[in-house]
């Protein structure tokens, strides 16, 4: 028993520390990537391949002079990055990465490789990033700067249009799933049609797929929808005002919520752990693969695509992708039923 | 003490003095993250009453969507402190306004009692092992959704057709010509 526990209280430590980590991996990759993309060389001088450079940016950011803007309420200012990060790092508390493990044998009884495993894991997920949504709005309030409360009102509008598709996305997979438990949801993926089809979700949902995607995208503030802090209209948006680690904290949250969303896009649609060749103790190594493929794609979008206009972006949520997403649901609803018969 | 009274005592407390503290100080935007705080806790109270869907329900709905929206009119509107004009003050410190406020503070404090009273009396009817599966079924989203669209199938439709129409209301308010 206290063996199981000491695992369990290990793992929630790495589960923070490979958070942690996963930022400064995805620092170097954005930067390394979109170098590649606009064939420059991208960071090389720190570290061999410039592979120092993120543990640099964190270091310079320490040591710089904390700033507050006249006239900003203290309080806020400095809770808004707070809420931003608390929010990012919980998010990923229910999401499993791997099946469950003995450790190679140390352990007496298996541990599941997930923090808690709540049986409304999907609803905890989509609760707390519709908390994230604070961190932005607070900041933008409290700095008391025109460019920060726009930045704060666009992303508050924007996160709340598509959390709508987002939800329904999630929605059309408990239908299909059966269960609201992320764990359940990957197990009901298993096997495959013919031998060679995967059974995964994305194969029956592939609709759901990209709304998924174009949602998680705009819930995270990523370009093409990277409103809240597009540079040539609002400076900086609502962290225009940090700096120091304040404002690294909002850096380390977006990362982690990309983590996170992209995390639960490999366990809601792409099988989780779920792979050939790899016995199952080591499942998480696929997991980490897709889960890198679909961060890959985050980043190959924002150096690829230009940003949206602000009413355009209203426009295609309210009126195309949200209609999408109601009747993916009701199709994948109807065609639930009708199987099940 | 167990784990949970332990808990129990911490989400009530916070619920207790955020709410306090919601018409305690006159800040607008801060009685707006006080209230998500209580939200919060309430919802923590739910996690202890093996009711996770009702707590992560309580979340998304009032916490997320409702507040969010608070939030948004309280930034719009640019009211970080609470105006309290001479006039207003005297008309809402009349005898009228007390005596109302007395009489509905009295009636809450009768319900309140009234229903601890039914609770205590009704959990004593109930001791047995049926009755406990039956509220254990209450945390299973299965369970809810089965009564939902049973049982309470009528008050669903009703509310979704008064929430329809009040979107309906809202769009025509905001849009005169369409």
């Amino acid at each position: 028993m206290t063996a199981v526990l000491i695992a369990q209280i290990a793992l929630i430590f790495v589960v923070f520390t490979a958070l942690l980590m996963s930022a400064a991996v995805m620092v170097y990759a954005e930067r390394k990537l979109a170098a590649g993309f606009q064939q420059r060389y991208g960071p090389y001088l720190v570290g061999p391949k410039g592979l120092m450079q993120p543990f640099a940016d964190v270091l310079k950011l320490l040591f710089k002079e904390e700033l507050r803007p006249k006239g900003a309420d203290s309080r806020l200012f400095y809770l808004a990055p707070i809420i931003a990060a608390t929010a990012a790092f919980s998010a990923f508390a229910v999401v499993p990465f791997g099946g469950e493990t003995t450790l190679f044998g140390l352990l007496p009884e298996p541990i599941k490789l997930q923090v808690a495993d709540v049986n409304v894991a999907i609803l905890v997920v989509f609760a707390i990033a519709s908390m994230s949504v604070y961190g932005i709005v607070l900041a933008g309030w409290s700095s008391n700067s025109k460019y920060s409360l726009l930045g704060a009102l666009r992303s508050a509008s924007q996160m709340i249009s598509y959390e709508l598709s987002y939800g329904l996305a999630l929605a059309s997979v408990l239908v299909v799933a059966g269960s609201l438990s992320i764990t359940e949801i990957v197990e009901a993926q298993g096997g495959s049609w013919l031998g060679i089809l995967p059974r995964w979700f994305v194969v029956v949902q592939p609709v759901g797929f990209i709304v998924y995607m174009i949602a998680a995208i705009a819930e995270t503030n990523r370009a093409p929808f990277d409103f809240p802090e597009a540079e040539q209209e609002l400076v900086a948006g609502y962290h225009t005002e940090y700096s120091s680690m304040s404002f690294a904290m909002f850096f380390l949250a977006e990362y982690i919520n990309m983590v996170t969303v992209s995390a639960v896009a490999t366990d809601l649609f792409l099988g989780g752990w779920q792979g050939p060749w790899l016995p199952a103790s080591l499942g998480w190594i696929w997991f980490l693969l897709k889960m890198s493929a679909l961060l890959f794609f985050y980043i190959w979008a924002r150096w690829t695509l230009p940003r949206y206009r602000y009413d355009q972006l209203m426009q295609f949520g309210w009126k195309i992708l949200l209609p999408i997403a109601v009747l993916n649901l009701i199709a994948t609803a109807a065609g639930v039923i009708y199987f099940a018969r | 003490m167990p784990g949970d009274a332990i808990l129990f005592y911490v989400f009530g407390a916070v619920m207790v003095v955020a709410s306090l503290l919601v018409i305690g100080q006159r800040s607008t935007i801060y009685s707006v993250l006080l209230l998500i705080a209580s939200f919060a806790a309430l919802a923590g109270l739910y996690v202890l009453l093996d009711a996770p869907f009702l707590a992560v329900i309580q979340i998304i709905i009032y916490a997320g969507a409702i507040m969010v929206l608070f939030l948004f009119v309280v930034m719009l509107l640019n009211a970080p402190h609470e105006q309290a004009p001479a006039d207003v003050e005297r008309h809402w410190q009349g005898h009228g306004p007390r005596r109302l406020g007395a009489v509905l503070g009295l009636a809450l404090l009768v319900e309140l009692v009234w229903s601890v009273w039914r609770t205590s009396a009704l959990q004593e009817a109930q001791v047995g092992a049926a009755s406990a599966r039956q509220l254990r079924a209450l945390g299973s989203v299965r369970e809810i959704g089965h009564v939902l669209f049973t049982d309470y199938g009528f008050a669903f439709e009703v509310t979704s057709v008064l929430i329809l129409v009040a979107m309906v209301g809202a769009v025509v308010l905001a849009k005169r010509e369409i």
